[in-house]
């Protein structure tokens, strides 16, 4: 679980996907990957984004669910409290 | 060459029909009876003589599926020009009509999708396409 986090945040383009996801929760495929393009340069395949979303996913970073017919991506920040539970911002030097 | 028609698959013409001219505001350039079907195309009131719409049954069992998928991913079938996307998402949404993507910037554009009723996602644009 640990090493999914690292290697999900590792990517720019994962980043930037949550990055659009924070700034609009429950987006389409179709939305992400406009958003990648018009806003990022990121013109990666529909299929791409896909993998990339795949691994968010199994990083707990994303949720996908369907509603009726359509599938939507909804962000969930939960497991980055890890990061800062191991690593304190405040951490008193020795 | 040019075109003069482009088509839309929809599971049912008449409901079709009610959606794309009392809803949308497009209008009737033919409703011709073809055996259990019918050939219906719309026009935009912007452009009477402009490029047709065609609403087509969607019986083949390839198109259902392909129809699914692209409904799942949220992707459009066609897209069609605004002045302004806003004021189009907020007349649609008062009418009771759903959209997957609510009006975003896209780079010189906005674009809102929403869902006709009859099994596709269509696109609105200001911008950009002109």
């Amino acid at each position: 679980m640990d090493d999914d986090l690292y290697r999900a945040i590792a990517d720019p383009t994962r980043r930037a996907i949550l990055d659009e996801l924070v700034e609009r929760d429950g987006q389409s495929l179709f939305e992400l990957c406009s958003r990648l393009i018009m806003k990022h340069g990121i013109s990666s395949s529909r299929q791409a984004i896909s993998q990339h979303l795949e691994l968010l996913e199994s990083a707990g970073l994303v949720v996908a669910r369907r509603e009726g017919r359509y599938k939507f991506h909804w962000f969930n920040g939960e497991p980055l409290k890890a990061i800062t539970k191991r690593w304190p911002a405040n951490a008193k030097k020795r | 060459m040019r075109i003069n028609l482009s088509s839309v698959p929809v599971d049912d013409q008449e409901k079709a029909y009610q959606f794309y001219t009392k809803t949308l505001g497009f209008q009737k350039k033919h409703d011709i009876p073809m055996g259990k079907h019918r050939w219906i195309t719309v026009v935009s009131p912007e452009d009477p003589n402009g490029t047709e719409l065609v609403l087509e049954p969607d019986e083949h069992p390839a198109v259902r599926p392909f129809k699914s998928a692209l409904l799942e991913d949220g992707i459009p079938f066609t897209a069609f020009a605004v002045e302004d996307v806003a004021a189009e998402h907020k007349r649609l949404e008062a009418l009771g009509v759903k959209f997957t993507q609510p009006p975003t910037e896209m780079g010189s554009m906005v674009t809102a999708v929403f869902d006709d009723t009859c099994g596709n996602l269509i696109m609105i644009a200001q911008g950009g396409m002109e």
